[in-house]
C-alpha cells in the first residue's frame, strides 16, 4: 500500500525548549495509526505541524503528495482534523456549526447539505441538529468536534485524543465512529495516552515520549521486544510503601522486572505461575497486604515500561 | 473573498443571538434615547416636536420698516419652538445679559438702519450696522441664529434695497466668529433662504405659508438618538474586537487557520463581522426610532453614507483595543471606558460647545463627535454635500486606525507559529 503521510526528520523547538525531537514515521493508506505517549510527549505538537499549523523547526511532512512546507493549502485540502480541544461555536447550532466549517472546506449548495446531513447521521445527531452547541453534553460536542473533520471527505484524518474527558459511554461511541470511518476507507491518524485505545483501534503504532518516537510497529511486533513475557499485578493497600520491597522481588529466579507503579506492584517474568508463590512470600516477610492480583499478558503498557522505565500514566 | 463574506455573517449571526450583546447593542441605547427625551421633554407635546428655545434679545433702535420686520421675523410663531425672543432697547443691557449667559445672542439694529439701507448712497459705517453679539460658548445655538438671521439678510440684499449689510462685513467687523456658524445652523439658514418670497412686495415679509416651516421645528431627538446608537456602537465594536481574541483562545482561530483559508481571509472576515454588527445595530436604532417616535434622521443616502463611515472609523477603534488587549475580558474593560469616554467627549450627552476648547479638539479623535455632526446636519435639512467633512474625517480615522492595528496584530500574531 501506498504511504500517504511520510514524516521526516520533524523537530520543534519552542524557544529553547525541544517538544519534538527528530520524529519520521509512515501511514500508509487505509490504516488506523496511533501515536501513543503520556501528556506532554508532543502529540499535539506533532499534529500542529503536520496539519499545518505551526511551521516544524526542521525537517518536513508528505501528505498526499504536498509537503507541509512548501504547499500548505495542498495539504490543508487532504487532511481533516479533529482538534484536542473543542472548537465550535456554542451559539450556533450544530447544523450551523457543520454548515460554516464546510463551506470553510469550499464547499456550497446542494453537495453542503447533503454532505452536512450525512456527516450528522453519522455522528449520531440528527435529531439534535438544530440545538446550539452549548445545550450539549460533553460527549455530544465531541461529536460534533469530529464531524467537523469528515466534512470534505479528508484522505486522512488526524485525531488529537478526541476522547479525552468525556464518559465511558460516549467514549465507546467515538471509538465505533473511528472504526466505522476506517471501514469506509478513511486513513486515521490518532493520538492517545490510553493504551487501551491504541490496542483497540490500530494497525500500527508509534510510542512517543519526550519527543522522541522510541518504538513502532503493529502491536504484536512492540510487545515482542518485550520479550514473551507475563506480568504480575499486586495490589496493594494505600497506605503501604512497596519500593523497599523491589530488590528482594528482583532476587527471586525469573523474576525480570519489579516496579512500584501507584498501589501496584508489577513483576515481569515468563512464567507468572512459577514466580507467584516466592512473590506473596516476599510480600509478606514485610508485612506488606496484598489485596488482589492479576495477571496480563504483555500490553503497550508493558512496552512502554520496559522502554522508559515509566508507566504510561502517572 | 467569498469566505471573508460567510466568516463575518457567522459573526453577525452570534452577535444577534447573545442575549447580554442585544441588551447592549439595542435596548440600552433605545431605553436611553426614551429617557433623555423625556427629561428634555421631547414626548410632553402632541405634535411630537421638542423646543430648543434659545433665548435672545432684539435691541431695535432702529423703530423702522426693516427693524420692525426682523423683530417680527424673529418672534412669529413658526420659530416659537426654536427662539424665545424678547425685545429690549437697552444695548448695553443685552450685551450684558449675553455674557451673564442668561441670553445667548443680542441682536442689536442701529439707530437709522432702514434709513441708511434706503438712501441712495448707503453709508459701510459700522454705526448702520447690525450688531450679531453672541456668547462664544454656545456655537451651536448661535449658529442658528445667525443663519436666521443671514437668511433675513440675505432676502434684504434679494429685494436690493441695499448690498452692504452682509455677514462678511459683520464677521470682518469681528462681531461673529466664524466657527460660530456651525452646520445645523447654516442648513436652517439655508432654508429660510430657500422659502420663496414674492418679488413684488416692496417689504420684507416672510412668506409664512408654506409648509417649510415644518421642517425647522428642532426636534430633541435628534440629538439624542444618533448620540447614544454611536455612544454603543462603540460597545459593539469592542465586542467584535473580543470576539477575535475569543476565537483564538476558544481554538476556533486555530481551526480556521488549518482550513483551506489564508490567514487574510480569516481576519478580513472578523474585522467585516465587525462592520455588519455594527451597521445592522445602528440600522435598527434608526428605523426604530423612526417608526415609534416619527423621528426624522434625514436624507436616506446620507444617512446611509455617514452610518457606514462611522461604523468604519468605529470599527478601527475596535481593532486598536483589540491589538493592545491580551484577553478578551481585558478588551471588554477598556473597551467599555473607551466607550464612555468617547460618549461624553464626543457630545452624546452634552453638546460639546459646553465643553472647553481642548476637550472639544480632543474630541476629534473620536467617530462619535464625526458621526454626530453628520447626523444633526441630515436631520435639519443638511443633504450629502454638508456629509464631506465627517466622511472624509471618519474614513481618515478608519484608515488610520486598520494600519496600526494591522502592524500590531503583526507583531502580536496572531498564530504562533
Ligand atoms: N506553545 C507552546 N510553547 C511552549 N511549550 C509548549 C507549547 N505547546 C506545548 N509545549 C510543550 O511541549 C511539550 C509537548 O506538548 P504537547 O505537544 O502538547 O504534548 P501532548 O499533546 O503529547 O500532551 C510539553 O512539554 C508542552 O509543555
Ligand atoms: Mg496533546
Amino acid at each position: 500500500m501506498a504511504n500517504i503521510l511520510e514524516v521526516q526528520n520533524l523537530v520543534k523547538n519552542y524557544g529553547d525548549f525541544q517538544a519534538v525531537k527528530g520524529v519520521s514515521f509512515n501511514i500508509q493508506e487505509g490504516e488506523i495509526f496511533s501515536l501513543l505517549g503520556p501528556n506532554g510527549a508532543g502529540k499535539t505538537t506533532t499534529i500542529s505541524m503536520l496539519s499545518t499549523l505551526y511551521e516544524p523547526t526542521s525537517g518536513d511532512a508528505i501528505i498526499a503528495g504536498h509537503s507541509v512546507k512548501k504547499n500548505p493549502m495542498g495539504v490543508r485540502n487532504a487532511i481533516g482534523v479533529v482538534p484536542q480541544d473543542l472548537a465550535l461555536y456554542e451559539d450556533l447550532t450544530a447544523k450551523e456549526n457543520l454548515i460554516f466549517w464546510g463551506q470553510m472546506y469550499n464547499l456550497s449548495g446542494k453537495s453542503l447539505s447533503s454532505r452536512v446531513d450525512e456527516v450528522l447521521e453519522q455522528i449520531g445527531l440528527t435529531d439534535k441538529a438544530k440545538n446550539k452547541v452549548k445545550t450539549f453534553s460533553g460527549g455530544m460536542k465531541r461529536r460534533v468536534n469530529i464531524g467537523v473533520g469528515l466534512l470534505h471527505k479528508p484522505q486522512l484524518l488526524f485525531m488529537d485524543e478526541p476522547t479525552v474527558g468525556i464518559d465511558p459511554q460516549s467514549r465507546r461511541a467515538i471509538l465505533d465512529t473511528v472504526k466505522d470511518l476506517n471501514k469506509q476507507g478513511m486513513t486515521v491518524l490518532y493520538t492517545t495516552h490510553y493504551m487501551e485505545e491504541a490496542e483497540e483501534l490500530s494497525n500500527r503504532v508509534g510510542i512517543i515520549d519526550h519527543g522522541e518516537l522510541i518504538a513502532i510497529g503493529t502491536q504484536k511486533e512492540l510487545t515482542k521486544q518485550v520479550g514473551e513475557t507475563e506480568t504480575l499485578i499486586l495490589h496493594v493497600g494505600e497506605n503501604e510503601d512497596p519500593s523497599a520491597l523491589i530488590p528482594s522481588l528482583k532476587e527471586i529466579k525469573n523474576v525480570l522486572d519489579a516496579n512500584v507503579i501507584g498501589n501496584e506492584i508489577s513483576v515481569v517474568t515468563p512464567s507468572a505461575k512459577d514466580v507467584l508463590a516466592s512473590v506473596v512470600t516476599k510480600a509478606n516477610e514485610r508485612g506488606i497486604k496484598i489485596y488482589s492480583i492479576d495477571i496480563r499478558e504483555p500490553n503497550l503498557e508493558a512496552v512502554f515500561l520496559h522502554l522508559t522505565g515509566r508507566a504510561l500514566r502517572d | 473573498m467569498l469566505k471573508t463574506f460567510l466568516i463575518g455573517l457567522k459573526d453577525l449571526k452570534i452577535a444577534f443571538r447573545d442575549r447580554a450583546a442585544l441588551i447592549f447593542m439595542l435596548l440600552t441605547p433605545f431605553l436611553l434615547t426614551i429617557g433623555m427625551g423625556l427629561v428634555t421633554g421631547r414626548f410632553s407635546s402632541n405634535d411630537n416636536s421638542g423646543a430648543l428655545n434659545i433665548p435672545i434679545v432684539i435691541v431695535n433702535l432702529d423703530n423702522d420698516s426693516l427693524g420692525n420686520t426682523l423683530v417680527e421675523v424673529f418672534s412669529s410663531e413658526e420659530l416659537a419652538d426654536l427662539l424665545e425672543t424678547t425685545t429690549s432697547q437697552d444695548a448695553e443691557a443685552a450685551r450684558l445679559l449675553v455674557n451673564e449667559d442668561e441670553i445667548t445672542v443680542a441682536i442689536i439694529i442701529p439707530e437709522g438702519f432702514t434709513q441708511n439701507i434706503f438712501s441712495a448712497n448707503a453709508s459701510q459705517s459700522e454705526e448702520y450696522q447690525i450688531e450679531f453679539y453672541a456668547n462664544p460658548s454656545r456655537p451651536t445655538s448661535a449658529g442658528i441664529v445667525k443663519t436666521i438671521l443671514d437668511g433675513f439678510m440675505a432676502r434684504v440684499d434679494e429685494m436690493r434695497v441695499g448690498g452692504i449689510t452682509s455677514v462678511a462685513q459683520l464677521i470682518i467687523s469681528g462681531r461673529i466668529s466664524p466657527e460660530g456658524a456651525n452646520a445645523v445652523g447654516e442648513e436652517i439658514g439655508a432654508r429660510f433662504e430657500n422659502t420663496p418670497t414674492d418679488s413684488d412686495e416692496t417689504l420684507i415679509t416672510l412668506n409664512t405659508s408654506t409648509n417649510q416651516t415644518q421642517t425647522n421645528e428642532v426636534d430633541m431627538l435628534a440629538y439624542i438618538a444618533p448620540g447614544m446608537a454611536l455612544m454603543f456602537l462603540m460597545y459593539t465594536v469592542s465586542y467584535g474586537g473580543r470576539s477575535i481574541l475569543a476565537e483564538k483562545s476558544g481554538g476556533t482561530l486555530t481551526r480556521l487557520l488549518v482550513t483551506p483559508t489564508n490567514s487574510m481571509q480569516i481576519l478580513g472576515g472578523k474585522v467585516f463581522g465587525i462592520f455588519l454588527t455594527g451597521a445592522a445595530q445602528m440600522f435598527i436604532l434608526i428605523g426604530a426610532t423612526t417608526l415609534l417616535f416619527q423621528l426624522q434622521w434625514g436624507d436616506m443616502l446620507g444617512i446611509v453614507l455617514i452610518v457606514f463611515a462611522a461604523v468604519f472609523g468605529a470599527t478601527g477603534w475596535g481593532l486598536l483595543i483589540t491589538a493592545f488587549a491580551r484577553t478578551p475580558n481585558q478588551v471588554g474593560s477598556v473597551g467599555s471606558a473607551v466607550m464612555l469616554i468617547f460618549a461624553i467627549m464626543g457630545g452624546s450627552f452634552l453638546s460639546t460647545e459646553n465643553m472647553p476648547a481642548f476637550v472639544q479638539t480632543l474630541s476629534k479623535i473620536t467617530p462619535n463627535a464625526w458621526a454626530l455632526d453628520g447626523f444633526t446636519s441630515l436631520a435639519f435639512g443638511g443633504n450629502i454635500a454638508s456629509l464631506t467633512t465627517p466622511l472624509l474625517a471618519l474614513l481618515t480615522m478608519g484608515i488610520v486606525l486598520f494600519l496600526v492595528s494591522a502592524f500590531l496584530f503583526g507583531r502580536k500574531n496572531l498564530v504562533q507559529k
